[in-house]
């Protein structure tokens, strides 16, 4: 094997150059080479090992050469790996690289080794041998283990914060609101993304009374662990301080003040709807707080926006909130919904209100048709990836 | 998406001629048949699919439970031949896909012509009275070695394709997918592949079958074959002089007028 030609010539009285050169004939170069080298047939038959291999495995070379082929020298799982993998990979792009396997050593040790092989082909393309060299990768391995090991835990706790976000979501957001005899309640929620955040929105369906019931949809700015604290407190204020108010803007103006108390710069929007039945007649009086105006539906009428509009929540000082009384009759419905309708964005702009207003006229089923049918066309305008979490409660009159 | 797109079905061949469908097996993907399929295209309408979670399937399509069987993706497979409205067809099966075939054959046999069934094994695990070849510790130990190559191979890789005008190698565009997917899938596939047990299927064949077999294959040994050709009545079997478990690899030429022969 001649030298490259392009190497520079080295002094003629370098001593030690010349010593290193002549005794790395080829046949030390192939037999001491730091790497096992090992050429086989086509079908896997040892056909030349080196001494670095043998030296490695204890292998006698008499036990491999036209003997055993090569994937007698892995352990079973390798010999699946190698069949279903490894030889398929080679045979196809004549080449593989960097493929980590054992090798079975004669005294049953195994050594991980990381193995590059080449197919040798014939002018007609007929496989004519296969080239493998054998890097002793003990080392590398136990660290890889270990990296696969950190990898493992990592999936864990992932899937155990991604099972607690939504479970706590599920707090905020019960799948399933409570029954209220001679109503009909539905809610709709789709988080942004891909679901692994607790979201900001948050609802809340509960009896005060015999035939007093609340209602609040909320939205707490921003996402996460610190936003679901936030919601938490918003949601268990309004239970709390609907016991002793009744009027909804009083309760807002509760929230109000323990947001501004709260260790948080977080705001929040909500709106309460009091529903109450007296002598048969429902009557819901209704409240916002910095939060977009419910829609009420009159049976034969088209949607109209209802209450007034008051300050976001936990921002400015001496905040005050408005009440709006709303008799609803038979089939009359109200649709709480958060900005992540009317704000679903599309290149093309926002969803808006004019769609919403058409959604809910159309759907005049129950109140899950029209939640289910807002929430489906939200979804439907950004192409299936909500920006913003979205919210919708309805509550129909029977 | 179609059912076309999720399996990443390619159809080459004569168009109203029979179809024959190639399905690949565990670890690879439809480029398996790159050296056998092509022969087939001047008699039959040759079809290729990628089962889920393999090559260019649609990795969203796959479905933990229902791809927890081998029936879930012999119901793949029915669904691509429905879409595509195959009927007298033949389905050719390698390694794992041989037991596709047969539950896809046993649950709506009116659809197929004939079945070959390449490297087919009903059972890898050892039993009582039954010899497989493998035990539990194996498949660990298979788990394992997919896990270490799927570390090695977390970055992006390029192989360089060796120049072989003689043979229609890879392209570069198809080596980033080729015997490499979704690491959690692929240990998945290798479980249900590895733990399946359908030996009391293979009597409910009613299909003439072919089955084929190399000498020296440590993943589906000739007993095994023998054992395959024994349960399905009526099935022949060849055996291939070829080593090793992809002789549409190894042995393109032989494995060609084998299925050639049987079909006709």
């Amino acid at each position: 094997m001649p030298p490259p030609p392009a190497l520079p010539t080295p002094p003629a009285d370098d001593a030690a150059f010349h010593d290193a050169l002549l005794s790395d004939d080829p046949e030390l170069l192939y037999d001491r080479a730091p790497c096992g080298y090992l050429s086989t047939t086509p079908d896997g038959v040892v056909v030349r090992v080196n001494e670095t291999f043998l030296s490695w495995t204890g292998h006698r070379r008499e036990d491999l050469v036209g003997r055993r082929r090569f994937v007698d020298l892995l352990p079973v799982g390798g010999r699946i790996y190698h069949e279903t993998h490894y030889a398929p990979t080679l045979l196809m792009q004549g080449t593989a690289r960097e493929i980590a396997l054992e090798i079975v050593c004669a005294d049953g040790r195994r050594l991980p080794v990381l193995v590059n092989s080449v197919l040798d082909r014939d002018d007609d393309g007929k496989p004519r041998v296969i080239r493998t060299v054998v890097f002793d990768a003990t080392e590398r391995r136990r660290y890889e283990q270990e990296v696969l090991a950190a990898k493992r835990r990592a999936e864990e706790s992932e899937a155990r914060a991604l099972q607690l976000a939504q479970t706590l979501q599920q707090t905020l957001i019960p799948p399933t609101p409570p029954h209220i005899p001679g109503l009909d309640v539905a809610a709709a929620y789709r988080p942004a993304g891909d679901g692994r955040h607790v979201g900001g929105d948050f609802y809340d369906v509960f009896q005060v009374a015999p035939d007093d019931w609340v209602l609040v949809l909320g939205d707490v700015q921003g996402k996460g662990a610190e936003a679901a604290a936030v919601t938490a407190l918003a949601r268990y204020t309004v239970r709390a301080a609907s016991v002793d108010h009744d009027a909804p803007s009083d309760v807002l103006h509760t929230l109000d003040a323990v947001l501004h108390l709260a260790d948080t710069d977080r705001f929040c929007t909500a709106v309460v709807v009091r529903l109450r039945r007296t002598e048969g007649t429902w009557r819901a009086t209704v409240a916002c707080g910095g939060h977009p105006l419910p829609l009420l539906r009159r049976a034969g009428a088209a949607p109209v926006l209802v209450g007034e509009h008051g300050p976001l929540l936990g921002v400015l000082p001496g905040a005050t909130f408005t009440d709006t009384d709303v008799p609803l009759g038979p089939g009359d419905a109200l649709v709480l919904f958060t900005d992540g309708v009317t704000e679903g964005r599309r290149r093309a702009g926002f969803y808006g209100a004019e769609r919403l207003l058409h959604v809910v006229d159309e759907h005049r089923g129950s109140a899950a048709d029209v939640t289910g049918a807002l929430l489906a066309d939200v979804m439907a305008y950004q192409s299936g990836v909500a920006r913003d979490d979205i919210a919708v409660v309805a509550v129909a009159v029977e | 998406m179609s059912v076309a797109e999720r399996n990443d079905v390619r159809v080459s061949g004569v168009p109203d001629g029979q179809p024959i469908v190639f399905a690949h097996g565990f670890g690879c993907d439809q480029n398996m048949w790159r050296y056998v399929a092509p022969h087939f295209e001047n008699a039959f309408r040759v079809v290729t699919f990628d089962h889920v979670g393999s090559g260019g399937s649609d990795l969203s399509a796959y479905d933990p439970v229902r791809h927890g069987s081998l029936r879930g993706y012999a119901e793949d497979v029915l669904e691509i031949l429905r879409e595509l409205d195959l009927r007298d067809v033949v389905l050719v099966g390698h390694s794992v896909s041989a037991m596709i075939a047969v539950l896809a054959a046993v649950a709506e046999p009116e659809r197929f012509a004939r079945l070959v069934l390449v490297g087919p094994s009903p059972r890898y695990l050892d039993d009582d009275g039954y010899t497989g070849g493998f035990s539990e510790a194996d498949i660990a130990e298979l788990l394992e070695s997919l896990d270490s190559n799927y570390l090695g191979w977390s970055s992006a890789i390029a192989p360089v394709i060796m120049g072989n005008p003689g043979r229609p190698e890879l392209g570069a565009e198809l080596t980033a997918s080729f015997c490499r997917t979704d690491p959690d899938i692929a240990r998945r596939f290798a479980h249900v592949t590895f733990t399946s047990d359908n030996r009391a299927d293979l009597p409910l064949v009613t299909v003439p079958t072919l089955v084929l077999q190399c000498t020296d294959d440590v993943i589906a040994p000739v007993v095994v074959g023998e054992y395959v050709r024994d349960a399905i009545p009526g099935a022949e079997l060849v055996l291939l002089d070829a080593t090793g478990h992809c002789p549409n690899l190894s042995a393109p030429e032989a494995t060609t007028a084998a299925i050639a022969a049987f079909v006709g």
